[in-house]
Parts: structure tokens; sequence; C-alpha cells
């Protein structure tokens, strides 16, 4: 077999103990699926019919059905079909056919016998010779039918419902669904556009009372805040004990509703989903690393999804994280490169700092670097400071921690300082000696980036006294307004490359709009103005240098850019 | 062989003198000369002056249109900016804190909605894909401009040159019958 | 007018002669302009379409009556080509052989105005005789002429560098050698018959004796075709065929040059319905009527004679320009064949008959 290269596996795991199986029948495919399946606690649970058809490749429709929420099978969309084996009463054993194949006895009606009768697969558990029939007719017949009351009364508003694109009732009707509704009633009209809490707008003509909202607001994010209130046709969903829904979590149920009845204020008829590009990155307000994916359209982000990742932060983002993103677009971004004052090029910019530098006795340059910056960028400005015998340190950030993502320490790579030598020990101690250092005339030279200074220790008096100061960032600020050398930088939404979380996850950005201006990827001029100053020659790419970065920082050992995937790799910290 | 040779028929003498082709040319010229000399028959327009009655189902350019009490009917759903092949049409949408609809329950219309006449091929796949009715290819055939500036038709000159389009209010019957369930029965 | 008869006769000559020369250059520039419009007119009346008819100078809107049906027949629409023609960008191509390219239209332009000197276009305006050079061999002359426009058409095409224009002008050389036999050898037994080269001595036999026309249909008919031939007319347009070589040998040609070539065109056009006149339809003169076939007595009759010539000259036009609309181009090889193997054997015969009738009939 010419199978492709694959890389090594990863040094091999100690093997997991043999899955218990049962075999069952998925649309007439035998399968063995294992016995039991996590539940949304992560707690073994006898697997469902549901997720035997998944293990065979069939999508079973669903709505309420959540991995990661309790299960409470109330949309009915998931009815199947099914058979169990036809058991002997006396011996206990299955009565067989004439070929010798197992008798199977279908669902039915208990009192009208002939008549099919569907299971919910996503809370019938398996047993052992069952046959799904996720294909039959019947199961067909039961679809249309439970979609069909789900539409008595839903308004029909695609054409201003924000979840059009993505929404699971349109998707289903034309994948399950039929045209026509035998109902000729007038449609029960619901309150619309409900401020439900500051960042959800909740429309209960659209809502299908899944519940999945509620289950995740009361089971995850820890606030029994929502609830369904009144009866029957007149059902909604309320915030009925408190009156409010303002947990730090809310717009994690935008995504769970599977319709348009929740929707995020903030991305509330701004733009419509088919339009957005979905690149894969990270979020940057904590250390924790949640994965998103960044919807942005002709370099304008529109929002932030969180992407699911069950080993840093499940299908789930805190709201913080979520609108943590307006700053990127700000029209006041820094756009130029300038030096004294004086827009200049880039190529200008960069061999001027880097003459200088060379000339700057060791011992004269300090070095500023901040936690928000990626891995690579970190590691150049490291190799920089060795060359120049500088001081390093970066900016600690802290905040407070919750239980379920938020984490205190608030920069997304405090992990990388560290293994990259920026700051070893702890971030911040080393700020005051630089401050010293410039008030005694020793240190006359400082490399800022990405932070401001004058907030943590180094006033705009000390900076005057500097012969240089290189200062980068992506927004205007104090620091950047006395800088000598101002170079305009990425925002991480610009860029490539990694951020290692607090856990030690290490974790790929992906490049989803174009830098503003001028400004330019940290990285990029960096690995020109390390190759002025050291005589090195890095990698121009992004790829190459992870990987030389890999070869010589001990922790990456063995990694490669091509190795991390989608969901990151754990590092030893 | 599916090929068969047919002689061609030999020429008679009077025939390869030119002469019948050369009066035959003559009968079909002055024919048509006489038509449009003394007879005034001619194929043509005087274009500026004379209209071309535009037949029905043309495809000109398309304009947005306002319903029987003049309000915008687009909910600016952006199906025909996705759907237009040569990427003409550009929707603005109002986002959260945008100008209220002018039906009120349609919720939104859009901030802004330009059509560049220039890059139109006038397919018709935006009226026919619209879910509100609120686009249609009218009559007009001639666009022209002086500058590419001017062929970027926005909202109020799109509107404007749209006119009026009944139709079904569909919103305004979601309207009256949620008025008409007022009491809400709990 | 007193002077004039204390000059010289020399003086005098090159006087009128220049001031005949400005005359016809001017009438032969303006009826060029206007066998453009006529040909669009047509055209297009043949076709079932209207014509030029927009162009108007503003004042025009003051006339009554009049000035719209002026504008309606296009009047103005020569003024405006020719405009037009002057302000468009004088384009070069590169890799063209510019010396040729540059020469090209003139050596055109040039043998279709000269051959205008020997026509007699009216008997007599006072003492002046209506001829701007009145040659014992005019006939020769015109040939001889004539046989250069050829070049002007060869040189466009090799100097163009282009295909197309190369091939138009390949076609066109061999086109208008051919024929330029059988249209030297159709007039022979006019001057059998007529007993004199001189362009003027023929029109005075057909004055006396009846038109050519009658005499020699033979001649007339090889004359008039060849006459297509070499003005490149439809039928016979192969070196432009639009639709086989864009333009033919004009393909790379734009402004002032690509007129320069039309109006060549249009001038050999003019120059072969005035020879025709000449040789063929008894000149200035008409049939029984006195007055008009005899030389003239007074200004007014001299005026008259011109103005006879230039009908019959228009008719043969329209005859060019109709023709257009009648036949189909003809393929190469049966324009070769017509030429070659139709014309020279009929030319030939018709001089042998002629000239036997002469001899014969003069003892």
């Amino acid at each position: 077999m010419s199978a492709p290269a694959i890389p090594a596996p990863a040094p091999a795991a100690p093997a997991p103990p043999p899955v218990e199986t049962l075999t069952v029948k998925v649309n007439g495919k035998t399968l063995q699926v294992p016995k039991t399946h996590p539940d949304w606690q992560g707690k073994p649970q006898p697997t469902t019919m549901l997720q035997a058809a998944r293990c065979g490749g069939v999508d079973i429709p669903h709505y309420c059905y959540h991995d990661k929420l309790p299960i409470a099978g109330n949309c009915r969309m998931c009815l199947v079909e099914f058979g169990t084996l036809m058991m002997d009463p006396a011996t206990r054993k299955p009565i067989l056919n004439e070929d010798g194949t197992p008798k199977i006895s279908k669902s039915v009606l208990p009192y009208e016998p002939g008549t099919p009768r569907g299971a919910i697969s996503c809370a019938t558990p398996i047993s052992p010779g069952m046959e799904i029939y996720a294909d039959s007719p019947a199961t067909k017949q039961m679809r249309e039918s439970v979609l069909e009351s789900l539409l008595i009364n839903h308004p029909l508003d695609c054409t201003i419902c924000d979840q059009a694109g993505e929404c699971k009732l349109q998707e289903y009707s034309v994948e399950h669904g039929q045209a026509g509704s035998h109902f000729v009633e007038a449609k029960v009209h619901k309150p619309k556009a409900v401020d439900l809490g500051p960042r959800i707008v909740l429309d209960d003509e659209r809502c299908i009372l899944c519940t999945r909202c509620i289950r995740f607001t009361k089971d995850i994010a820890g606030d029994d805040a929502l609830g369904i209130v009144n009866r029957g046709s007149y059902n909604t969903i309320s915030a009925f004990q408190t009156g409010k829904f303002d947990n730090n979590y809310t717009l994690n149920t935008v995504d769970l509703c599977p319709v348009g009845a929740l929707t995020s204020k903030d991305f509330r008829f701004k733009m419509r989903v088919w339009f957005l590009k979905e690149t894969k990155s990270l979020c940057t307000g904590c250390g924790t690393g949640c994965n998103i994916t960044v919807g942005s359209r002709e370099g304008i982000i529109h929002r932030y999804e969180p992407r699911e990742n069950d080993a840093v932060n499940g299908p789930w983002m805190c709201d913080t994280g979520r609108l943590n993103y307006k700053w990127i677009g700000r029209p006041d971004r820094l756009t130029e490169v300038r030096v004294n004052g004086q827009k200049v090029t880039w190529a200008t910019a960069v061999k001027d700092i880097g003459s200088r530098l060379i000339r700057a006795s060791s011992g004269s340059v300090a070095l500023i670097a901040s936690a928000r910056q990626t891995t690579e960028e970190l590691f150049l400005l490291k190799s920089l400071a060795t060359r120049l015998g500088a001081v390093t340190d970066s900016v600690p950030r802290e905040g407070e921690a919750d239980h379920l993502l938020v984490n205190a320490d608030r920069n997304p790579n405090t992990n990388g300082t560290r293994l990259t030598g920026i700051a070893f020990t702890e971030a911040g101690m080393q700020l005051p000696l630089i401050a010293a250092g410039i008030e005694a005339g020793t240190i006359r030279t400082l490399i800022v980036f990405g932070e401001d200074v004058t907030k943590h220790g180094i006033g705009p008096e000390l900076l005057a006294k500097l012969e240089m100061l290189v200062v980068s960032d992506i927004l205007p600020n104090a620091t950047t307004a006395v800088a000598t050398h101002l170079l305009p930088g990425a925002s991480h939404a610009e860029k490539r490359g990694t951020f290692i979380s607090v856990k030690g996850r290490l974790q790929k950005l992906t490049k989803a709009v174009e830098s503003p201006g001028d400004a330019r990827a940290e990285w990029e001029f960096l690995h020109e103005l390390v190759h002025d100053v050291t005589g090195r020659n890095g990698f121009t790419s992004i790829e190459g240098l992870f990987n030389l970065m890999a070869r010589e920082t001990p922790a990456f050992a063995g990694l490669e850019w091509a190795n991390i995937g989608d969901k990151g790799v754990d590092v030893k910290i | 062989m599916s090929t068969k040779v047919v002689a061609r028929a030999p020429l008679t003498f009077y025939e390869r003198t030119y002469l019948p082709t050369i009066l035959s040319g003559l009968k079909v010229t002055a024919k048509h000369f006489t038509d449009t000399v003394f007879r005034g028959k001619t194929v043509t327009m005087e274009y500026p002056e004379e209209r071309w009655v535009v037949p029905e189902g043309y495809r000109g350019a398309p304009y947005l249109v306002k319903d029987q009490e003049g309000a915008i009917k687009c909910v600016s759903c952006q199906l025909c900016e996705f759907v237009c092949p040569p990427k003409a049409i550009r929707i603005t949408p109002p986002g959260a804190d945008g100008a209220p609809a002018d039906r009120t329950n349609a919720e939104k219309m859009p901030k802004e909605f330009e059509i560049n006449m220039l890059r139109c091929i006038f397919c018709g796949m935006c009226q026919e894909v619209c879910p509100e009715e609120a686009i249609f290819l009218q009559k007009d055939y001639s666009l022209t401009g002086e500058s590419r500036a001017e062929m970027i038709f926005d909202k109020a000159k799109l509107l404007k040159l749209g006119g009026t389009h009944g139709g079904v209010q569909k919103w305004k019957h979601k309207l009256e019958g949620a008025k008409a369930q007022e009491v809400f029965p709990v | 007018m007193e002077f004039l008869q204390y000059l010289s006769p020399s003086t005098q000559f090159v006087l009128f002669s220049a001031l005949k020369i400005f005359a016809v250059f001017g009438v032969v520039m303006t009826a060029v302009a206007y066998a453009v419009l006529v040909e669009r007119k047509v055209s297009a009346w043949i076709q079932n379409r209207v014509g030029p008819n927009r162009t108007a100078p503003f004042f025009i809107n003051y006339l009554p009556v009049i000035g719209p049906f002026l504008v309606r027949l296009g009047i103005f629409q020569p003024m405006a080509d020719g405009l037009k023609f002057l302000l468009k960008e004088d384009f070069t191509p590169n890799y063209v052989r510019k010396v040729y390219f540059w020469i090209a239209p003139a050596i055109t332009v040039i043998p279709a105005l000269m051959t205008v000197a020997v026509i007699p276009f009216g008997s007599t305006l006072g003492t002046e005789k209506m001829v701007i050079a009145d040659l014992n061999v005019g006939i020769l002359y015109t040939f001889g002429i004539v046989s250069l426009g050829v070049y002007g058409i060869v040189l466009a095409g090799y100097g163009s560098n282009s295909k197309y224009p190369f091939l138009g002008s390949i076609r066109s050389s061999a086109q208008m050698i051919s024929y330029e036999i059988p249209m030297g050898m159709s007039v022979i037994p006019i001057f059998l018959v007529a007993g004199s080269l001189n362009l003027g001595d023929i029109i005075r036999y057909q004055a006396e004796h009846g038109w050519m026309i009658l005499k020699q249909p033979v001649a007339f008919v090889i004359f008039l075709i060849a006459a297509f031939a070499e003005t490149n007319r439809l039928p016979f347009d192969l070196p432009e065929s639009e639709s086989e070589l864009v333009g033919g040998y004009h393909t790379e040609y734009s402004s002032m040059k690509l007129a320069l070539f039309f109006l060549g065109e249009y001038a050999n056009m003019i120059a072969s319905s005035a020879m025709m006149v000449t040789l063929f339809c008894g000149g200035w003169t008409l049939p029984f009527v006195t007055a008009l076939s005899t030389p003239s007595s007074s200004i007014l009759i001299g005026l008259l004679h011109i103005g006879v010539f230039f009908a019959k000259m228009a008719l043969f036009m329209i005859l060019f320009i109709w023709v257009r609309w009648m036949l189909p181009r003809f393929r190469y090889d049966q324009l070769m064949d017509i030429g070659w193997r139709r014309f020279i054997p009929a030319a030939l015969i018709n001089i042998v008959v002629t000239a036997l009738v002469v001899a014969f009939l003069h003892d």
C-alpha cells in the first residue's frame, strides 16, 4: 500500500484498556460500538441509539440533544424506528429464523400492534443485537410530522433572522421536512425582540422549546436564570427567577440555540453568516487560550465563536472574550512606521535600529516584551536580547478567575515568556531594575513590544532620558507617543504564530484579516532586525521559524509546526 | 458511407453569362430601394425620438420598490448580494442600533443598498431570490453616466427609480394577527 | 479682363491651366466627399435604412423647411466625416516599415487625381478649352498613370508588415495588372473607329456619328467590368474584402492616412466614370440637340456642357454604388478566369473585327 507518509506518532501513551463493545445494526450495517459513552460531565453512561448511529457514520437529526448538556429528550426530532432481538421467554435465548439469523421484533405501539412506534434515539440505550432504522419510511414520516408540529407557530421570518444560514430548523426542513403544512389555523403570536439580558435578544415565536439554553445556564454556567413560563402554545422562555440574564456565559446560549430564538445583540443585523470567512484562531483574553473561530468579511471582523476543543474549553467561551475583538478594527490603529516622528519605510527603520543596536555597548539595552505576543516573536526578541546582553522582562496582568473558563492570568502567553526566557521566573521582577538603570543612565536604549510601560513604573520623565526608544504596538498609548522608533504591529487576528496557555497547551493562530496600512506582523520585521544585529539568518516563514525555535528550546523538543494541528499539543512547563 | 455525392447541375450558356444573377440582383435592390425612397418603409428606428416598446418580462435595470404605503420593502436579508453573479450588489446591514424598519414587524431595513450598474448583468437572479418582492428588474435599458461613481446607484436613487409595487403585505398581516391576540391567555 | 490680352500666350496658358487645376481639384475633392455620402445614402436605401440624417451645423435651425430637409439628406455629413478624419489620432503601429507605410497613401491618391487632367469635362468656356491638358495621346497617358496606382496598394501591404494587408496587396497587384490588359485592349477599337487618340476628337466624333456605346458595346462591357476591377469595387473588392482580410491593405492605417486611401478609391471611381463618359457616352454632348452637341458659343452653353458631363458621370457613380449591393464578391479564381480567359480573347476578337470592318468600309 502506498499510504502517504504519516508523521511518527507521539510517544505512545500506556495502552488504554480494551473497550467493551456491543453489536448493533444501523441501517442494515453491523457495527461494534462501545458499551458506554461519556455524558456531559464525562461520566460513562450506556451508549444511546443516536451515539451508536453516529459510530456508524449516520447522523440522526436532533434539536434538544447536545453532547455537553444533560439529556432532556423533549424535541422528538431524533425519533427512529428500531427493532430488538426476539427472546424465548423460557430459555432467555434469541429466537432464530429458519436461516439461522435471529428474529427481530420491531418496535410497535403496545395497544395497536400493527403501527410502528419510534423511540427518541438520544435517550434510548442500545441493547445487544438491536437494529436501528434511521432511514426507514416510518422514521422519515416521524421526522416529517415532528418538523410540521415544530413549525405550527413558527413565524417563518428567515429574511430578518440572524440565525438564517446556520439554523437547524432550516437545514432539517430541507433535508427531512415537507413543503406544505396541514395547519390552517392562525399562528399563535408571541413576544418578539424581547430584551432577555444585556447581550441577548429573544424571539419567542421562533423558539422550539428545546431547553438547551435553560440546561446550559443551570448546569454549566451555574446560574439558574432561565426557565419556561406559561402553558401549551403560549410557552415562552423567560429569565423568570432573577429577571435578568447576565452571567459571563450568556452568549453560549446563542450558539446552542438551534433556531433563531436567542440572538446576540452584538451581532444583531450586522452581517449574514454565509458571508463570513471562518478562520481558526485563539482567544487572547486570558491564559486559558480558548479555541475560537473568527468570522470576518473583507477584512472586517464581525464575531468570534468558540471552537470545540475538549482539551481546553470544550464548546464554550466567556462573553468577555467573545466580545473582545472590536479594538482590532479601531480607526486609530497605528499604521505608520515612524522614526523621530517622521514617516519612513520599513526597510529604513529596521536598518536604522539595527545599526544603532550593533553599536550599543553591552548592558546598555533593556527589552520589555509582552506576554500577549506569540512565542515566535518572544523567541526572536530573546535572541536579540542575548546578543545585546540586554535585561528582559514582560508585564504581568492579573484578574479574577471564575469556575469555568476565565483564568486569573489575563496574559495569553505567560508561559511563552517563561519558556523563551524573556521572563524566567515571575513577570515584572526586572521592571524596577530597568527603571533604576534608566534613572542611573546605564540603560540608554529601551525596546518595548506591545506594552505601555508608563503604567508599569517607567514614566515619561524616565523615557525622556533614553537615547533610543524602540516601540512596537498596535494601538496608540503614552509610550508610543514618545517613541523614537515606532513600529506598527499586527493583532493576533492578522498574523500566524503560537500561544502557550497556562496549562501548557501550545496552540496555533491563523491569519484572518489583513493588517491596516503599513502595520506588519512583528515576527516578520523582527526576523530582519535579528538578522541585521546578530548576523543569524532565521527563517522567512513562520513554519521555519517555529521549527528553529523548537530545536533550540528544550521545552519544545520534538515539535514541528506541521504536527501542532488545529487543537494544539501539550508542552512541558 | 453516409455521404452522397450529388452532381452539380451544369449551367446553361445564359446562366454562364452572369446575366440572370445580375438581373435578379437588380430586381432585389430596386425593390428595396423603391420601398425605402417612395413608400417610406424602413426597418430602422430613429432612436432618441422614437422609442422601442419594451416587452413584458424584459430584464432591464434592477431597482428597489416600496409597498402601497410607501414603506421600504427590503429587509436587508442580503440574499441578492449573495446570489448576484457579478457581485454588483452591496448592502450595508443596519446593525443592532440601526434605524427602525418602515414596517414595524419587519424589524430591519438596509442602511445602504448599492447596485453597481456597470457590473450588473441584468440576469434577474436578485429578483428571483428576493423573498420580500423588494427588488425588480424594470424596463430601463439605457443607463448612462459621466463617471463610474455616478453609475453606482445608492438606496435613495434605487427607491426613487423603482416606484411602488403592491403585493402581499405579510409583515402588516403578522402585526394585525399579533394585535388580534393582544389579550395574552396565561 | 482686359489685362489678360497683354500677357504673353505662355503666361496666359500657365495662368488658365493653374486656374483649371485648382477648380478641377476642388470639384473632384468635393465630389469624392459627396460620393461617400451618396454611397452611404444609396446603400441605406437599398437596405431599408435611413442613412446619415443627423449631422447639422447649429445655424441650420434658423432655416425653415429647407434646413431640416437638408439635414435629413445628410448634406453636412461629409464635412463632419472630413473633420473626424483630420482630428483622429494618426497612429503608426510598431514594426511597420515606416517609409513605405507613410508614402503608400500618397502614391495611391496622386495617380487617381492626375488621371483627371486629360478629361475634357466641357467644350469651351469663352476661349478656354475645358480640359487641363489637351494631349494627343490622352488615353495612353491615362493608362500610364492608372497603372501607377497599384504601387500605393502594394507598398501599403508591404509596409504594414502584417499578414492581412500583405495578402490584400498581393491580390490587388495581380488583379490590377490582370485587368489593365483587357481594359487597354477594349479601347483600341474606339480609336480605330474615331481615328484619333485625343479625347476631344473622340467626343467630336461621337457628336457627329453617334455614341460609341452603340458602336462598340463589347468594348464598353469589357471596359466597364475592368473598371470595377481596377477600382477595387464590389464584386471585385478582393484586396480589401472585410470578411476575409479585416480591411485588406489598409488594415493598419488610421486617421488622415486611411482617409487618403478612401480618397484615392473614390477619385479612381470618378476618373473611371469620366473616362467611360468620354469614351462611350459622348462626353459633354447630348444627341438630338444641336446647341448641346457642338462646341459652345456662349458662357451659358459652356456651363451647360459641363453640367451634362457631370450628370452623366454621376449616373456612372450611382452604377458603381448600386452594383455593390447587386452582386456578391467573386472568387479569386473566377476573377482571374474572367480576366484572362474571357475578356482578353473577346477584346482581341473585337479589335480584329473592328479593324476589318473599318478597313472594308473606308475602301
